[in-house]
């Protein structure tokens, strides 16, 4: 069996160039609003959809695949609409969230089910060329249902690009990842972005979003609250002072010794602990130990207050 | 065969909820076979084994399963997706499925049937009982595989329709059987092969006019919602 090599496989200058266009997108069910009002326009390259759950990062991308009608406004890929426009998957790939796989099919064929319902004129070695694509040479043989969910992941995006789609949409692509194949999945979308082809993934995790892709949307409670590069952004984010909750054996010792770093900004004395407020977040957290140390007070708990995602984004709402 | 026809029938043989196909048609040979063994008179067992078990459980049954199973099932554990991604008209999903349903629900059915038509008249009876239920197998999948796109619980209405309207009201209120696959499907076994172990309640023409018009229109339906199918977000 021969594989094509990947770079080659990818890196294959694209004919066109596809956009995916949201304009004055909104969603409802019933009195809940799930997507309010959101417009964009992505082009080629890697752009990552941010938001804490439930901010309606996968009822976008599901409008955006053509699974659900929006209750207002329009969303095109090249100017036809996506729903109920199965043509549409000609140029557009999707690797949904739900873990739905064919488990009684090996990867290898479940790949050549997708070329053959794509019609494409060499399935199998459209099919091939797209395992080796995301590495799965060597498990393509076995049922999918006895694969990790690392690997069950891959096979759902080489059956996503069988096609070499223009538009590749991915919920949550690196969810039960382990962190080689994260490395992989992200080096892969990468170099598809790079290759010019548009792809979007969505993620609630800010690191993943970082490492894979410096445009961004950010998505919350429905909106889209930033949108654009992303190091801009996480500036405004960690301008921010972390809010840390400290219990310890000796509260105010601690927090007259706090008062000193240069990383504090603030110390709360209340009933319940410390509340402490540090400009950086990886200088206090490594200063505190030491500082508990020299003083020989021990720390009872550690707790961020605000590192949640939601947090940071209702900053940035609020900015 | 088609690439969606062969992603069903392997879903549908991979799947355990295949395994209930199997004690219907063996409960249902089983009995007829004991019937002929005890010498008991074909007009006294054939009406119930025939038209009670076999007509009105075993090929409603049958086909709710598997009909429900071509799609419902696809659709509850979301691999109807990696079939919508694809730039298929809906027709050419529906149409596979609604075959490999139609056709493994027909063969699933005729063959017990077939012999219990045997074991209770003749060859004849066996072979009009067959294809009747093909016609009905048809039919009733049509309508299984609409319901698993207009509502969340396909099986369960498709019990309510098999058990209350056809069981139950089909016997209480004569109107309901102009409705009923089931009396469609004896009516046709009859005209076949005439014998006194039928009992019709609908004429030929309404029969046949009905069980086409439900097999073209479920199945226009079918592919009208799957043409809009929407999948609820999670989180949403």
């Amino acid at each position: 069996m021969t594989t094509i090599s990947t770079n080659q496989a990818v890196g294959t200058p694209t004919a066109a160039v596809s956009t995916l266009d949201l304009a004055g997108v909104s969603r409802w069910y019933g009195n809940v609003v799930a997507v309010n009002d959101v417009s964009m326009s992505l082009g080629p390259g890697v752009t990552g959809l941010l938001g804490p759950n439930g901010a309606g990062k996968t009822t976008l991308l599901h409008m955006m695949a053509g699974f659900l009608a929006p209750s207002r406004g329009a969303v095109s890929l090249d100017g036809r609409p996506t729903w109920r426009n199965p043509e549409v998957y000609r140029r557009l790939g999707l690797v949904s969230e739900r873990e739905a796989v064919h488990t009684f099919l090996t990867a290898y064929e479940f790949v050549l089910a997708s070329a053959k319902l794509h019609r494409l004129p060499d399935p199998a070695a459209a099919a091939r060329e797209a395992i080796a694509l995301v590495e799965m040479e060597g498990a393509q043989n076995r049922r999918i249902g006895t694969y990790s969910k690392g690997m069950r992941q891959r096979a759902r995006v080489a059956a996503a690009l069988v096609h070499e789609p223009q538009v590749l949409l991915l919920d949550e692509p690196f969810n039960g990842m382990d962190p080689r194949q994260r490395l992989h999945m992200m080096e892969l979308l990468h170099r598809l972005g790079d290759a010019g082809r548009t792809i979007l993934f969505s993620s609630h995790i800010l690191e993943e979003v970082e490492q894979v892709s410096g445009t961004v949307q950010v998505m919350v409670a429905g909106r889209l609250a930033a949108s654009g590069d992303f190091r801009t952004i996480r500036r405004l984010m960690t301008n921010r002072p972390h809010v840390f909750a400290v219990h310890s054996t000796d509260d105010r010792a601690l927090a007259v010794a706090l008062m000193a770093e240069e990383s504090v900004t603030g110390v709360e004395l209340g009933r319940a602990g410390l509340t402490v407020r540090a400009g950086d977040y990886g200088a206090f957290t490594r200063v505190l130990p030491k500082i508990a140390l020299a003083e020989g007070i021990r720390v009872r708990q550690l707790v961020p207050e605000d590192e949640s995602l939601e947090s940071v984004f209702s900053y940035l709402v609020e900015a | 065969m088609s690439t969606v026809s062969w992603i069903t029938v392997r879903g549908l043989f991979g799947r355990r909820r295949f395994l209930l196909l199997l004690p219907l048609p063996v409960v249902l040979v089983l009995l007829a076979v004991l019937s002929r063994a005890l010498g008991v008179d074909p007009g006294e067992w054939g009406p119930p084994v025939l038209i009670g078990l076999g007509l009105a459980v075993v090929l409603p049954v049958v086909a709710l399963i598997v009909g429900t199973g071509v799609l419902g099932a696809e659709i509850d554990d979301g691999t109807i997706v990696h079939i919508l991604t694809k730039p298929l008209p809906r027709w050419q999903i529906v149409l596979p499925k609604l075959a490999v349903a139609a056709g493994v629900t027909a063969v699933t059915v005729a063959v017990p049937i077939y012999v219990a038509g045997v074991l209770a008249d003749s060859v004849r009876l066996g072979l009009a009982l067959a294809a009747a239920s093909a016609v009905g197998a048809l039919a009733y999948s049509a309508l299984f595989v609409a319901l698993s796109l207009v509502t969340r619980r396909p099986v369960l209405l498709g019990l309510v329709y098999v058990l209350i309207w056809e069981g139950l009201l089909g016997n209480i209120v004569s109107g309901t059987q102009v409705l009923s696959v089931q009396q469609y499907v004896i009516t046709l076994a009859d005209r076949l092969a005439p014998t006194g172990l039928l009992e019709t309640s609908v004429s030929v023409p309404v029969a046949t006019v009905m069980a086409a018009l439900i097999s073209v229109g479920f199945t226009a339906l079918a592919i009208d919602r799957l043409r809009s199918f929407s999948v609820a977000g999670e989180t949403s």
